[in-house]
């Protein structure tokens, strides 16, 4: 560990911010492949996870590296893996698995350009509608997105907490620049930290059901090894863990699985504003091209537009809420992304009618302030 | 000494959902012996299992159990076993889920030496979507989807498990539970290291059908009349061990399992 469980100022990378702050949150299990541009995470945790008593496993592929995480989740373990797009497509069965047998645990995405092998070494924004829609049937899912490396720290907590919280897998969802940035960040004492551990199952008897959930619709956790004997299963179940194929219950398995975290939408839901007060440009953003929108809207408004910008810090479930929220005023939306619409289709379902123009790059070069600019000139002359 | 294994049938499921005359009820039964026999406690046991026939033996059980994707059994067993090694793992696997699709987890498995137990129920053909033809089933053999006979050769998959690296390999058939308990009971003894026993069994429903071998009772014998000793196969020429079944240890050894390895570089 670069920091230790002193607080203080440090000069790091986004990646290696990210394995500092796992760490940190007490995940003590790694299991992942190597792939640029996120391998500094697996190195960082092979070299610092035996330290703090954990294991790092370099798996056969991506497939097992997320099968794995899943089985050491459900030891008790806080456990994560790290890889790029390619990556995330081939761990797909096994996010719909986490979901499904309410692993927690945090799965890093540095996002590189695709389809494919696309370009290995560039970044880009184009995973944003696999995380909600990688893997097949009904489900939700919770994804954060940082745009700085003091935010890689930051969220990578939160995001073990989420999952920790909701019991359910979070995509923490980097890029090629975000991961590889270097930056200087303030991490906190440890006792100024809160962590949040998945709630433990009490009072427990002879007839207890692995998946029988509180109020809150989450189910509380039995670790296997626990005397009470606890099932998981990747099938239709009933609450005792046990296959079923009932239509009643199995609609009523993937309600829960949805609204578990539905529910929480609110407390789920990290943003940050900046001049929206008397807005009249919206500018949405997440990631690395939050940095240029910051930097157009304060271009434009030398320029005498009312611009401001939301960061999306929360990507799914979708603030649909917090955006609409935001529209009164607004009379244009630009949304940058380093692909070719993937986050501006999602916000036109909020938009209500205002125009919604996209900024969007997608060969791996990153977005520019005066790109945004010129856009928001363009629609203000036609 | 008798054993039952009793106290690791979840009885208020039986009967088992398997076919008339598919072998994996006995398979099951020298399992659940075995583990009887060594003591093992059911919080102690892990039994993950992935998809087919046999990937529904966790169903009849009450130890704790994950159920899960198909071919990945291994892997989520290797994940279990790396952040708790003081639990007995097993992956219970059929050959299509444990050496076709799940066949690169199975070697690296195996060359890790994870110190897991792999029980893999080979029928010869994926049994529970209708009789396809899976990486074991035999050159020329007729399934639902090799109507023609069957292209390819057949894995080996003990020689494979062994090359690959594995402390212990064994082979038995259905024909004989008494050896399937042995093996089972011996790995569980070993405790470190990739522990495989590859059990041969029967599918009347599907290929016995297809390739017209008779009921179940027929193909038993079948299997028997095949079976020989990896003890003998040295008297014989390699034609002559053509299309038979050989049982027994295909390796033994005491190589340091993987827990114990990376606990000692690390530290």
């Amino acid at each position: 560990m670069i920091c230790g469980n002193q607080g203080g100022r440090f000069f790091l990378q986004g990646n290696i911010a990210v394995g500092e702050a796992a760490i940190k949150a007490g995940a003590r299990f790694f299991a992942g492949y190597p792939i640029t541009p996120s391998s500094e995470i697996a190195e960082h945790a092979s070299l610092n996870l035996p330290r703090a008593g954990g294991t790092y496993i370099q798996m056969e592929d991506e497939i097992s590296s997320l099968a794995a995480v899943i089985g050491a989740s459900l030891t008790g373990m806080k456990a994560y893996t790290a890889t790029s797009g390619p990556g995330i497509s081939l761990m797909s069965e096994h996010i719909g698995l986490a979901c499904m047998v309410e692993a927690p645990c945090v799965i890093v995405d540095v996002q590189r350009a695709g389809p494919s092998t696309g370009l290995a070494t560039k970044p880009a924004q184009g995973d944003f509608l696999q995380f909600r829609h990688g893997t097949h049937g009904d489900h939700m899912i919770i994804a954060l997105s940082p745009a700085s490396v003091q935010e890689c720290f930051d969220l990578t907590i939160q995001a073990f907490n989420f999952s920790e919280r909701f019991r359910c897998p979070v995509f923490l969802a980097l890029d090629g620049i975000i991961g590889k940035m270097y930056e200087t960040i303030e991490i906190p004492e440890i006792s100024e930290f809160k962590f949040c551990n998945r709630k433990q199952a009490t009072g427990l008897s002879e007839d207890f059901q692995p998946y029988k959930p509180d109020t809150d619709l989450i189910p509380p956790f039995v670790p296997f090894g626990s005397p009470f004997i606890t099932r998981a299963n990747g099938s239709g179940h009933g609450i005792d863990g046990y296959p079923s194929a009932d239509a009643h219950n199995h609609e009523q398995l993937v309600s829960r699985l949805i609204n578990k975290i539905d529910n929480y939408k609110e407390e789920i839901t990290l943003f940050k504003k900046y001049y929206t007060d008397d807005m009249e440009v919206l500018i949405i953003s997440y990631g690395c091209s939050t940095r240029p929108a910051i930097a157009a809207m304060k271009k434009a408004r030398k320029k005498g537009v009312k611009a401001g910008v939301l960061q999306l810090q929360t990507l799914w479930p979708f603030p649909g809420n917090i955006i609409k929220a935001l529209l009164p005023q607004v009379n244009l939306i630009v949304v940058p992304e380093l692909s070719a619409g993937q986050l501006k289709s999602e916000i036109i379902k909020y938009s209500q009618g205002i125009p919604v123009i996209g900024v969007n790059k997608y060969g791996g070069k990153s977005i520019l302030p005066d790109d945004i600019v010129a856009a928001i000139d363009k629609e203000n002359q036609e | 000494m008798k054993f039952t294994g009793k106290k690791y049938i979840k009885s208020e499921s039986l009967p088992f959902f398997w076919c008339s005359g598919c072998g994996n009820g006995i398979i099951f039964a020298a399992m659940v012996r075995a583990m009887e026999e060594n003591n093992l406690a059911n919080k102690d046991i892990v039994a993950v299992t992935g998809i087919g026939c046999w990937g529904k033996a966790d169903d009849y059980l009450t130890t704790h159990a994950f159920h899960g994707t198909h071919g990945r059994a291994i892997a989520v067993a290797t994940g279990i076993k790396l952040a708790n090694p003081l639990l007995n793992v097993f992956a219970l696997v059929g050959d299509g889920d444990g050496v076709t699709i799940g066949g690169n987890h199975l070697i690296h498995a195996a060359r890790r030496n994870i110190d897991i137990i792999v029980i893999m129920a080979n029928n010869l053909n994926y049994g529970m979507t209708g009789g396809q033809y899976s990486g074991t089933t035999p050159f020329n053999a007729i399934t639902s989807t090799s109507k023609h006979g069957h292209v390819e050769d057949a894995f080996d998959v003990s020689s494979l498990v062994k090359s690959a690296g594995a402390g212990y390999v064994a082979r038995s058939t259905i024909a004989n539970p008494r050896m399937i308990q042995k093996f089972i009971s011996k790995a569980i003894k070993k405790k470190y290291g990739f522990r495989f026993i590859e059990i041969i069994t029967i599918c009347p429903t599907h290929y016995g059908k297809y390739n017209q071998i008779g009921d179940p009772v027929e193909m038993l014998k079948d299997i028997k009349k095949r079976t020989i000793n990896i003890k003998k196969t040295e008297q014989f020429s390699t034609k002559e061990l053509e299309n038979t079944i050989t049982v027994g240890e295909f390796t033994d050894q005491n190589i340091e399992g993987y827990v114990e390895r990376y606990r000692k570089i690390n530290n």
